[in-house]
């Protein structure tokens, strides 16, 4: 390896970047470097430089509110029109959501509906501090965690050996009711496996569908509906359901 | 069901899905743009061509996908800029006077143990050229990964790397000829 590579390549160093083999190479050329060796030790006092200093900046309130006014919303202030329209459209709905005969109207988007939730959930436990309630790679603690707080605890199975790592359980709220989510990592990537009860008990298969960029992949086995969704790809998701699977089929028959 | 009837909601799904991210954004258009204004013009720009086109985004990661939108915005705004070169030159300074994202500054004793303040910092990083500063901005800002930053410039990873080399290098002369003259 020539100086100008290593100089180009000791950044993805820095920036955990490069895989094993190639981390190896340019570490092994730095040891034999001494002026490489100095700009690594440069660049890596200037970024955590960087880190500590607060380079971003916040976005003024007026303009999250103009943007905010810009979005077509049903609980903004009210305009003398949109009352008028409230009245027709908005009042029949909340009187058909008062009387139940919502669900029905709404069945056929049910699924549709769902998964739009199940995808703002896996959202908004991508936001800080809202990934977890219960922080462990145990599934003997994870798993007692949910019981008392769901009619139904959701299976948490630690699959960390097949490449997806437990890190913990929350509470969510899907189709109004309270369900559990077990989230797994897979490298960087967040998986959200909802789970809720089912009064159906038979096997439906998994299916993948995608909305707003992420995947889920939702199937039905047992009395539960499961949905798993990430950002990784179709084809990993459908192996991480694959392993689950695999491993909750273990647990119930051994 | 009426048509409308789904607008409500997708501006819902629009809103959970863009509008953590607005903090991102502003950062990035505060960087490139170097002017606050201009910036909140073309974050609120980019978030309506966002909205509009919400509809067809598959992907990638959100964050990606409304910085690749921006930047185009950002585009348009330099090549008004350069029909008109004397609009950002007469206010060199106003940038810096708007009180309304002026973080809490450092407290003295942190700043002797810092050899910029974070305003320093930002001045520097704003004054590095393009392509390099983007890139910069991108990775050591805005913490996307490599393969991100190649998806929002369209460019290959290669390229973001040999960036985002040349950035750190200029930056890091820059912040030194500081202190020497600062001496």
């Amino acid at each position: 390896m020539t100086c100008d590579e290593a100089r180009i390549l000791l950044h993805a160093l820095l920036d955990n970047e490069l895989d094993a083999g190639h981390a190896r190479e340019v570490e092994a050329h730095i040891a034999g470097c001494p002026g490489c060796a100095a700009e690594l030790a440069a660049q890596r006092e200037m970024q955590r430089v960087l880190a500590d200093t607060n380079l971003r900046y916040t976005a003024p309130a007026s303009l999250r509110a103009r943007i905010e006014a810009s979005l077509p919303e049903p609980q903004r202030q009210p305009s003398r029109r949109s009352v008028l329209r409230g009245f027709a459209m908005g009042s029949a709905v909340s009187a058909l959501a008062a009387t139940g005969i919502v669900a029905i109207v709404l069945r056929q988007d049910d699924q549709q509906r769902i998964l739009s939730e199940v995808v703002s959930a896996h959202l908004r436990s991508l936001q800080a501090g809202h990934l977890t309630d219960v922080i462990s790679t145990d599934q003997h603690t994870v798993k007692p965690w949910f019981n008392g707080k769901l009619d139904v605890a959701p299976p948490v199975i630690d699959l960390t050996a097949q490449g997806f790592t437990l890190v913990g359980g929350r509470l969510d709220y899907i189709d109004a009711r309270a369900i559990g989510a077990v989230v797994y990592k897979r490298r960087q990537h967040v998986i959200n496996l909802f789970v809720s009860q089912t009064s159906s008990t038979e096997h439906r298969p998994p299916k993948t569908q995608t909305m707003q960029g992420f995947n889920c992949r939702r199937w039905g086995e047992r009395g539960l509906n499961f949905w798993a969704v990430s950002d990784i790809g179709a084809d990993e998701l459908a192996e991480f359901v694959d392993k689950f699977e695999t491993a909750m089929k273990a647990n119930v028959e051994g | 069901m009426p048509p409308t009837s789904d607008d409500p909601d997708k501006a819902r799904r629009f809103r959970e899905a863009a509008l953590p991210h607005l903090d991102d954004v502003y950062t990035l258009a505060r960087y490139l743009l170097r002017d606050a204004s201009d910036a909140e013009d073309a974050v609120q720009e980019c978030y309506l061509r966002a909205l509009k086109h919400f509809d067809s985004y598959r992907g990638p990661a959100m964050k990606p996908w409304l910085f690749a939108i921006l930047r185009n915005v950002c585009n348009a705004e330099y090549a008004r800029r350069a029909h008109r070169p004397s609009a950002l030159e007469d206010t060199p300074g106003a940038a810096e006077q708007t009180p309304i994202w002026q973080e809490s500054e450092a407290s003295p004793e942190t700043e002797v143990l810092r050899s910029r303040d974070a305003g320093a910092i930002r001045k520097l990083i704003e004054a590095l050229a393009e392509p390099f500063k983007e890139t910069f901005v991108l990775r050591e800002i805005n913490n996307l990964s490599y393969r991100e930053i190649a998806e929002t410039v369209g460019a290959p990873i290669g390229t973001v790397m040999s960036r985002l080399a040349r950035a750190r290098a200029l930056l890091r002369a820059a912040w030194t000829a500081e202190e020497e003259q600062a001496k």
